[in-house]
């Protein structure tokens, strides 16, 4: 099944594109995803701690079910949420 | 009122969104471009949002605030694209009967709104530029904000 997935900020300039569709296993996972997207774009697989997902815009859990013709975003880390919020590396 | 705006926020407009005959206390809270950051001589900021997300996560703050504290009225706008230094970048402004339900609802609003509302700040700098927050490592331990 396809998914339509939106990149920004830091994670836009990395990717050097806005958005893209991509293909996951029906049943797929955000986790699929992201691995599928990590195959795509070697330069993402760095970021798996920093990075948040949102399905059709709500933050989701990686392991939420994907369906089909779902927005899916890649949210770095926002504007003032990382501050103060413990850094495990 | 909760808007995404990509010019300069109209306070007027905003104050004006708050008033109420029943409300004896405005609060105005104003975040504002300056000029130095981690000792780095700050030339602008640019702002990014996932406009559709970020304008119901702010909605949401806005109705999380009226739940909790006894508010008229309140009223959120950020702005994106460039922001230059002193100029405002966020602004929210709450009426209530008395100060401290307002006071309370403002802080509440930003503090949540830096949380977790999907805008991203591009500090721009004397020499480089960098998005804030961008580091690699874990951001969120939960696995998003909340």
């Amino acid at each position: 099944m396809k998914v339509r997935v939106r990149f920004f900020a830091s994670i836009r300039e990395r990717l050097k594109r806005g958005e893209g569709e991509y293909e996951v296993p029906a049943g797929g996972t955000v986790e699929d995803l992201w691995k599928a997207l990590c195959a795509a774009h070697a330069p993402l697989a760095e970021l798996r701690g920093s990075v948040s997902f949102a399905v059709n815009r709500e933050y989701v859990e990686i392991s939420h079910r994907l369906a089909e013709g779902d927005e899916v975003a890649l949210i770095p880390p926002v504007s003032g949420g990382c501050r103060g919020v413990p850094n495990r590396t | 009122m909760f808007r995404i705006v990509r010019e300069r926020i109209d306070l007027d407009a905003l104050l004006a969104a708050v008033t109420d005959p029943a409300a004896g206390a405005v609060v105005v809270f104003l975040g504002v471009t300056r000029n130095c950051n981690e000792g780095r001589q700050v030339t602008g900021l640019e702002y990014e949002a996932y406009p559709e997300m970020a304008l119901r996560e702010i909605e949401q703050i806005g109705h999380q605030a009226r739940e909790q504290w006894p508010i008229q009225k309140i009223g959120i706008v950020h702005r994106v694209g460039p922001v230059p230094v002193g100029e405002v970048s966020v602004a929210i402004a709450v009426s209530s009967a008395h100060r401290d339900a307002a006071f309370q609802a403002s802080r509440f609003a930003i503090d949540r709104l830096k949380e977790i509302v999907p805008i991203w700040k591009k500090e721009y700098f004397e020499g480089g530029a960098v998005w804030i927050g961008s580091q690699t490592g874990q951001a969120y331990p939960e696995g998003y904000p909340r």
